[in-house]
This record gives C-alpha cells, sequence and structure tokens, in this order.
C-alpha cells in the first residue's frame, strides 16, 4: 500500500516537473527541474525493483550531465526580448518540425509489438537469488560484449571530438612546470649578493638574470 | 538489565511491527536513533575542530561557555538562531532558503546505508555504495544553487568553482570505489566491511585509500582545496549573502560532509566496525566511532598545516595525478585477483 501511494506521488511529481521544464520561462529553473525530473525516475526505477539502474541515472545524469548542463545554462545571459523577437517569423518552421517529430513518435506507436515471448521474460524480470547489478553485468559483459564495447568506443570518440574541436593552443598562456619547477636548484635560480656598506648592491643585467631563470 | 533487554525484544517482535504502519514506526524510530548522535556530533565537531586548531596553533581554543568550553556549540546555535535572516536583493527567494536545507538535508540522508555495526545500517540495500556515491555527487546542487540564487558575483565565482571541483574529484573517487568493489565482489556496505575481517583494505589499496581521502577533503570544499570559499580571494564564495540560521545550515553541512566521508572512509578502507588487535571486547559502534573520529582528526590536521591550492593546480592533481593512478591501479588489481584466482564470485 505504501509502495502504491509513493508510487503515485513520484509519478505525478515526475510529470508536473517535465511539464515544467518546457513551460518556466526562466533557463536555470527549467534545468532545475529537469533535474527533478531525473531524480523522481530514479526513484520510480527503485520502485520497480530496479536498484542498479535507479542509481547509476541518478550518479551519472544527475551527478554529472546535469551538473554541466546547469553550470552552462547559469553562464548564459539571456535577454528575453531578443528571444521573443523572433517568434512570430520562425513559429511555422518550429510548428513544422514539432508536427514531423509528433508524426513520427504516432507511427511509432502504431506500429509498435512486442517480440513473442516477451511476456515470459517481463513476468520472470530477474533470476532468483541474484541482484540487480550481478544480473545486468553477467548480460552485459557476455551476449552483448561487443556493443557495450562499441558504444564506450563512440563516447570516446565524441568526447575527443569536443576536446578537438574546443582546444584553443595560446603559446603565450603562461604554465607551471612541476617537473622543471623540482628540478631546479637553488643556485640556479638565488643570486646572493654581498652589498657593501653604503654602496648597494650591484643589479645582475637583464642577460645574466635571464639566464639564471 | 537482562529484564529490560528481554522487553525490548518482546516490544519489537510484537506483530504490531510487522504490518505496514509498524514497519514505518520502526524505521523512524530507528532513524531517530542515528539522527540524534549524528546531530550531537556535528555539534561537537565544531567543538573539536576549534580545539584541535588551537592545539595545533599554541592557543587554547574554546574554553570559556562549559567546562573546557563544552557549551561552545549550543552557544554558537542560539546566536545563530537569533540573527536576523537577510534576503539580498533581486535574489530567487525560493532557491535561496532551498539551497541551505538541501546541502544539509543531503549531508544527513547519506547515513541510511552506512552500517555502523554489523547489520546496523537501516537500509541495507544491494547497492549501498551507489546510494552514498549518488547522494555525495548531489551535494553539489545545493553549492551551485546558492551561489546562483544569492545574485552575487563572489557567490556565482564560488559555485563554479566548486562544481567544476566537486565534479572532477568524483571521477578518480569512483574508480577507487570501483577498485573496492572489484576485491569485495558485492556493492552492500556491510558485505564491504566483512570482506575486510582478515586485511583492511587500506593495506594492499594503500594508495587509493590516500586518494579517496584526499577526494573527499576537494568532495567537501575543505582546506586545502576550500577555493569555493577562498575568504581571501572571493569573500566567503558560495555563501557571502547567507547570514543566521541559513548560513548556519551551510556550516553544519560541511560537517555533517566531514563525517560522512570519514565514514566511508572507515568502510571501504578501515574495516568499519571490526576491532583493531583482535580487542573483541570493546562494541562494534565504538571502533567505527573511533575510526571515524581519527578521520576527522586528519581533516582538522591538514586544514591547520596545509596552504590553499592554486585553482590549476587543484585540476591538476585531480585529472593528471590521481585519475591515471587510480585508473592504473583498478587495472592492476582486477589483473591480479584474475590471475591468481582471487575473485569473488557474489
Amino acid at each position: 500500500m505504501i509502495v502504491q501511494i509513493v508510487f503515485a506521488l513520484v509519478s505525478l511529481v515526475l510529470l508536473a516537473s517535465a511539464v515544467t521544464v518546457v513551460s518556466a520561462r526562466n533557463p536555470v529553473h527549467a534545468v532545475l527541474f529537469l533535474i527533478l525530473a531525473f531524480v523522481s525516475a530514479s526513484v520510480l526505477f527503485l520502485l520497480a525493483g530496479a536498484e542498479f539502474l535507479a542509481f547509476i541515472l541518478a550518479i551519472v545524469y544527475v551527478g554529472a550531465v546535469a551538473v554541466l548542463f546547469l553550470f552552462v545554462v547559469m553562464m548564459l545571459d539571456v535577454d528575453f526580448a531578443a528571444l521573443k523577437e523572433g517568434f512570430q517569423r520562425y513559429a511555422p518552421v518550429g510548428a513544422l518540425v514539432g508536427i514531423v517529430l509528433f508524426g513520427e513518435l504516432g507511427l511509432v506507436a502504431l506500429t509498435w509489438h512486442s517480440v513473442s515471448g516477451a511476456e515470459i521474460a517481463i513476468a520472470y524480470p530477474m533470476p532468483a537469488g541474484t541482484t540487480n547489478a550481478v544480473a545486468l553485468g553477467s548480460l552485459l559483459y557476455t551476449a552483448y560484449l561487443p556493443l557495450f564495447q562499441l558504444s564506450g568506443v563512440i563516447l570516446l570518440v565524441a568526447m575527443i571530438g569536443a576536446i578537438v574541436l574546443t582546444h584553443r593552443d595560446r603559446p603565450r598562456a603562461k604554465r607551471q612546470s612541476l617537473g622543471r619547477q623540482h628540478a631546479r636548484m637553488p643556485a640556479e635560480t638565488l643570486h646572493i649578493v654581498k652589498a657593501e656598506l653604503g654602496a648597494g648592491a650591484a643589479i645582475p643585467s637583464a642577460k645574466t638574470q635571464k639566464e639564471t631563470l | 538489565m537482562s529484564a529490560l533487554s528481554a522487553l525490548f525484544v518482546q516490544v519489537f517482535t510484537s506483530p504490531f511491527f510487522s504490518t505496514d504502519f509498524g514497519i514505518v514506526i520502526l524505521d523512524l524510530l530507528k532513524t531517530l536513533a542515528l539522527l540524534v548522535p549524528l546531530l550531537i556530533g556535528v555539534a561537537y565537531l565544531t567543538w573539536f575542530e576549534r580545539k584541535v586548531m588551537g592545539a595545533i596553533q599554541l592557543r587554547k581554543g574554546p574554553n570559556v561557555v562549559g567546562p573546557f568550553g563544552l557549551a561552545q556549540p549550543f552557544a554558537d546555535a542560539l546566536k545563530m538562531l537569533f540573527k536576523e535572516t537577510i534576503t539580498p536583493q533581486g535574489a530567487d527567494k525560493v532557491l535561496f532558503v532551498l539551497a541551505p536545507m538541501l546541502t544539509f538535508g543531503l549531508a544527513i540522508a547519506a547515513w541510511a546505508v552506512i552500517p555502523v555495526n554489523n547489520g546496523w545500517g537501516i537500509a541495507n540495500i544491494n547497492v549501498g555504495i551507489l546510494y552514498l556515491f549518488a547522494i555525495s555527487s548531489l551535494g553539489v546542487y545545493g553549492i551551485i544553487i546558492a551561489g546562483w540564487a544569492s545574485n552575487s558575483k563572489y557567490a556565482f565565482l564560488g559555485a563554479l568553482r566548486s562544481a567544476a571541483q566537486m565534479v572532477s574529484y568524483e571521477v578518480s573517487m569512483g574508480f577507487v570505489i570501483v577498485t573496492v568493489l572489484v576485491m569485495v565482489g558485492s556493492l552492500n556496505l556491510n558485505d564491504i566491511v566483512l570482506a575486510q575481517t582478515h586485511l583492511w583494505f587500506a593495506v594492499p589499496l594503500f594508495p587509493l585509500f590516500i586518494i579517496f581521502f584526499i577526494s573527499g577533503l576537494a568532495e567537501t570544499n575543505r582546506a586545502p582545496f576550500d577555493l569555493a570559499e577562498g575568504e581571501s580571494e572571493i569573500v566567503a564564495g558560495f555563501f557571502v549573502e547567507y547570514s543566521a540560521m541559513s548560513f548556519a545550515l551551510f556550516f553544519l553541512g560541511e560537517y555533517a560532509n566531514m563525517i560522512l566521508i570519514s565514514g566511508m572512509t572507515t568502510v571501504l578502507f578501515l574495516g568499519g566496525w571490526l576491532p583493531v588487535l583482535g580487542l573483541s571486547f570493546i562494541p562494534g559502534p565504538l571502533w567505527f566511532i573511533a575510526k571515524v573520529v581519527f578521520c576527522l582528526f586528519v581533516f582538522i590536521w591538514v586544514r591547520a598545516t596545509l596552504p590553499r591550492f592554486r585553482y590549476d593546480q587543484l585540476m591538476a592533481l585531480g585529472w593528471k595525478v590521481f585519475l591515471p593512478i587510480s585508473m592504473a591501479y583498478l587495472v592492476v588489481v582486477a589483473g591480479v585477483l584474475e590471475y591468481f584466482g582471487w575473485l569473488p564470485h557474489a
């Protein structure tokens, strides 16, 4: 009974926050509601008995992806007047994209059917006596190993692509080289000057200074 | 004494406590039994920190309010309660109030799975370590939201620093946890402690133990990684604009997080409630507390001795030192376990 109540509450929160993501005027609020939607989805997973998926969802999406998302959105300087300026001009295009997407969704929904025998798999989601993580792992690393590895490679390519696209080599930027710094001896960097009384210290010329650096 | 415990057993095994409602009541009682000592611990950690820092810096620390200054935490709490809560102009009011609650709430919620003794965790769940990791990765939201909702430059700078820092150090922390899991063969925290009966993981995984602890310092925004506060650069970072009780919640949240990271270190590497040198006549929870206090002492010791990292050094340490070492160690550990056939089969 308690599970049903929690399920109803959490699904309500999930639906409400999903709607608010789209309707919120403030982009930061929209992202925060997206995070709430993620959290509620992970609680639903938990109620369905998929605890491993639930926490992985929370760790990956809420803990990492959404943080960076929020990070970027917070730094955007959004001008609402400028946003609304072209609304009427772009509205038809947006509507067209929306209609196409909805049409695709409708097509998928109409022609969708489950594989024969799937009902049995649904009725017995896991072999008895194994935990979630073990069941998932023994499936992922045996039957689906090539696909699993492939998805990893795709992610790696995406990561390297992002680095290549955004990396700027700034030759004038000053960087600390720990190895060089540690290898330096006092004799190379320090000038001990014995100053005569009343005469002051002789300042080493710029050239010798550079050499010692 | 035995009559009392017999009464306890009789009450808590009565049929009422196996009904739906009874289970909720029982869970609430268990939560209370954990929360009250925890909150007192948080309050006295502030006292402990000031005393230890005082000793390290050849001062006395708090010694006026109560014997040895023991009533100091309560005096501070009263002071905070009676101060005025100021909401800055242009702040996002809801989020501004929500952020400190989130920080403190998450730091407390994580304790649901930590086993203080064999099977004593409130929720002995199969994926306890993932729960801990998920909760500790949510902790960054309190800070980001506070920084953004304050509508202040310094607060925002602090929030950005902290977000980047916590996300970076979580990566190597994750690899350290995975290495421990490979050795245990289970995600259950109780199993993780029991797997250390003969040898604490701090011995075979010593480098990872150090990495985990240092990442814990970064994760809790403690010195020498307290760039999110950085009082000499950005005033007080993400909580510049906070005052009174909302400030106190951030403050307590930081200390609760310290206790949490110490608890995680204890469970993962220091053998949880397991006794040292076979001194098993001392009950497990006391051992657990002793180990946690030791970790907390190191937290404070580090704060009192080390200067703050520069930001690029912080990032370089996380990504270029800790991440490669922890990844390499994971591969080596997995390889050794596989080669010698020591892999645990859950």
